[in-house]
């Protein structure tokens, strides 16, 4: 049987914890830009307005399409053409950093705008008429009535889909970020203890989420009431 | 920007000699399929008898379900892939795990990413036809008592074929979850589509047109996806109910 | 002899008790009502007398045998005692005709031909034949209930249990689902109805049960029932009833 060796873990704390770090900042800014872009794209689509609906139904079809990984790759090859043609970086500037971020800010906007345009339409049609017979435009009601409802009833499913975003963070590694599952790995690969550390990064997600998605629960009958 | 588009790299020679770069790309396109269908089947089968479970009138089988659940839900697929690509090996009885390592690396990796797409899969599956059990009519189970069925034989001849009609729509993003899922394998090496695009990037130096045709593709697999699960839809709907019914 | 005893039966949720010491019987070739405002728990008690809902003390019979008994195989038992729901239940991915034939081919081990046979004979009984290709949600609500009773009555039952058969009905498809039940209850059928029907009562009801808060408040021949009920509950919900 194989014989555990968990030694080389409490000496890796540090670079692990820049590692979590690093997830968290990349879960939060996708997670924050994804929200703000995700609305914009849902309100596209409900505007009526056939060609911004199009857009963006287009932009949202096309992303849920595509696995993330893929998305990781694209945007690792066109961020930094494009910050060497518009800001003038030269080539030995680490952009990794920057292309996940864009990545997931864009590939998460997708799935959020879909969750937002399910709660804008869960709002009920009298709310609406309410607002337009107090005299209200259509953005004062979207932003003082509509969204204020339909936020407090995704709000479970906006923290449940930011759990899966905090998740599938580990992807980066396709680009050789040392977020927390990269460090991880490069950790277990230079000690010899892949398994052990694999196993350790695995807990960690665990507790992290599981504990995440029951507070999400708790939230939720809260709401509920 | 000054990038040179070149179309034809598709069908220049590829450096083995054999074949052509286009070649790659459907090589790729088929072990994706083959990674999505067969994890698909796993899921759908393991995903669906947990659903059941978590339903059952017996809180060790449900707390079981549940547990699976939990386990498979809150742990990074990557996390999951490279375990049972790299952990699960060390952890078998010496002889087995040797023989395994020393196997065809395309066969473990492709048994690896099987296993870890079907059991990842098969958590949110039985998600779903739990939710899809759960929002029957009560009347309906004990109506299938009440002639007697067994039930299990209520589950099989009742319950599950009118819940599988129900969570159809979500079962259908599942599906397609699988293929963009699948695309994970590639960091452990599998050939899939996903790594074929990412060989096309290294050996030809035209990264978009690579990248544009591995895209495409995936869409392409969605779209299909799509029609077909409408199909299977429309076969399913029952007769004399309202769409939305 | 008894087809049905139900004796000293309590059933409860936590503190909050559904049944409270309920003792009666069925005979054999007996047709009794129980009725009753809602919430008194007689539908709770007709859903007891075939397993569908546990209880807490006492024993239910059916038959001579033992519900409470874990060694008695309940699928069995129930395929022997006919069921009618209030939301009917057909089962909605199944035509009429696959309906009434699963129970016989599933549970009693019929043949197809058989189970065919039977089953269309019972639908021709309910006066619907004609509709044995088409599916539930394509009849009315009074097809359905007699559908739902061919369907119970497909498996030969030795009794049968009517849980508020009507209640969900439109005013006008009452009158053919209870005619039916006039039929059965004329040929011999032992029957237990949960109902607020009492026409029904009147015109086929040995006796009459009525309950209320869980307890069986009265018992009696029918007559006696609509005569003189003891209780002042029972004669209240009796002038309610009958003056809407």
């Amino acid at each position: 049987m194989y014989e555990f060796d968990w030694t080389s873990i409490p000496g890796a704390l540090p670079i692990l914890g820049s590692g979590m770090l690093m997830t968290l900042r990349l879960t939060l800014v996708a997670m924050v830009v994804g929200i703000l872009w995700g609305t914009l794209l849902a309100l596209a689509r409900l505007s009526g307005n056939r060609m911004l609906g199009w857009l963006a139904a287009g932009y949202v079809n096309l992303f849920r399409a595509v696995p993330l990984v893929m998305v990781i790759l694209w945007f690792y090859l066109i961020v930094p053409t494009l910050l060497k043609d518009w800001a003038g970086l030269g080539a030995g500037t680490d952009i990794r950093m920057a292309s996940a971020l864009v990545a997931f800010a864009l590939f998460e906007s997708a799935y959020y705008s879909e969750i937002i345009r399910a709660g804008v339409r869960s709002v009920p049609r009298g709310q609406v008429n309410a607002a337009q017979a107090l005299g209200m435009a259509y953005t004062q009601t979207m932003r003082l009535v509509v969204l204020p409802q339909a936020f407090r009833n995704m709000l479970p499913l906006l923290l449940t889909q930011a759990i899966i975003l905090f998740q599938d963070t580990s992807l980066v590694y396709v680009i050789g970020l040392a977020d927390f599952f990269g460090a991880a790995y490069k950790v277990g690969d230079r000690d010899g203890r892949l398994v052990e550390l694999l196993l350790f990064s695995g807990a960690v997600y665990f507790v992290l989420c599981f504990g995440a998605s029951l507070l999400v629960r708790r939230l939720q009958k809260r709401i509920a009431v | 920007m000054s990038y040179s588009w070149n179309w034809g790299v598709f069908l220049s020679p590829t450096p083995s000699g054999s074949g052509t770069y286009l070649g790659w790309l459907l090589q790729g396109l088929e072990w994706t399929l083959l990674l999505s269908l067969g994890a698909w089947v796993i899921a759908f089968v393991l995903g669906s008898l947990l659903g059941v479970l978590r339903t059952v009138p017996n809180r060790w089988l449900a707390g079981l379900a549940a547990g699976y659940v939990e386990a498979f839900r809150n742990v990074p697929l990557l996390v999951q892939l490279f375990s049972w690509y790299f952990v699960l090996p060390e952890l078998l009885p010496r002889g087995l795990g040797d023989a395994i390592k020393q196997s065809d690396p395309l066969i473990q990796q492709f048994i690896a990413a099987l296993l870890c797409l079907g059991c990842f899969t098969a958590a949110r599956v039985c998600e779903q036809v739990r939710a899809g059990l759960q929002s029957l009519p009560r009347g309906q189970k004990n109506a299938a008592l009440a002639i007697g069925l067994t039930l299990p034989q209520a589950y099989r001849y009742v319950l599950l074929p009118l819940a599988m009609r129900i969570v159809l729509p979500p079962l259908t993003s599942e599906f397609l979850n699988v293929f963009k899922n699948s695309a994970v394998a590639s960091t452990i090496g599998l050939i899939e589509l996903s790594r074929q695009g990412q060989q096309l990037v290294d050996y030809t130096a035209q990264p978009y047109e690579a990248f544009i045709a591995v895209t495409l593709l995936y869409v392409l697999i969605n779209v299909c996806v799509m029609f077909g699960m409408r199909w299977v839809e429309r076969r399913a709907r029952l007769p004399g109910h309202r769409e939305g019914q | 002899m008894s087809m049905i005893e139900i004796e000293q039966v309590s059933k409860w949720y936590g503190q909050f008790a559904v049944l409270t010491d309920c003792t009666t019987h069925v005979n054999k070739g007996e047709v009794v009502v129980v009725c009753g405002p809602s919430g008194s728990g007689k539908s709770t008690l007709i859903r007891c007398v075939n397993g569908l809902e546990p209880i807490q003390q006492g024993t239910i019979l059916v038959n001579g045998m033992t519900l409470t008994d874990p060694k008695t195989n309940l699928s069995k038992l129930r395929s022997h005692v006919g069921m009618v729901f209030q939301n009917f239940e057909l089962f909605p991915h199944l035509s009429v005709f696959d309906n009434l034939t699963i129970g016989q081919i599933k549970v009693l081990g019929r043949s197809k031909d058989e189970a065919a046979a039977r089953g269309l004979k019972m639908l021709e009984r309910v006066g619907l034949k004609a509709q044995a290709e088409k599916y539930p949600g394509a009849l009315s609500g009074g097809q359905q209930q007699r559908v739902a009773i061919a369907r119970a009555l497909a498996m030969d039952p030795i009794c049968m249990l009517f849980d508020e058969p009507t209640s969900a009905l439109d005013p006008e498809m009452v009158t053919e689902v209870l005619d039916v039940m006039v039929e059965l209850a004329t040929e011999g059928m032992t029957m237990m109805c949960v109902t607020h029907e009492m026409g029904f009562a009147r015109k086929v009801a040995d006796r009459v049960i009525f309950m209320d808060h869980g307890r069986i408040v009265e018992d009696a021949a029918k007559d006696d029932f609509f005569g003189t009920p003891r209780s002042e509950r029972a004669q209240l919900f009796l002038s309610k009833i009958l003056h809407h």
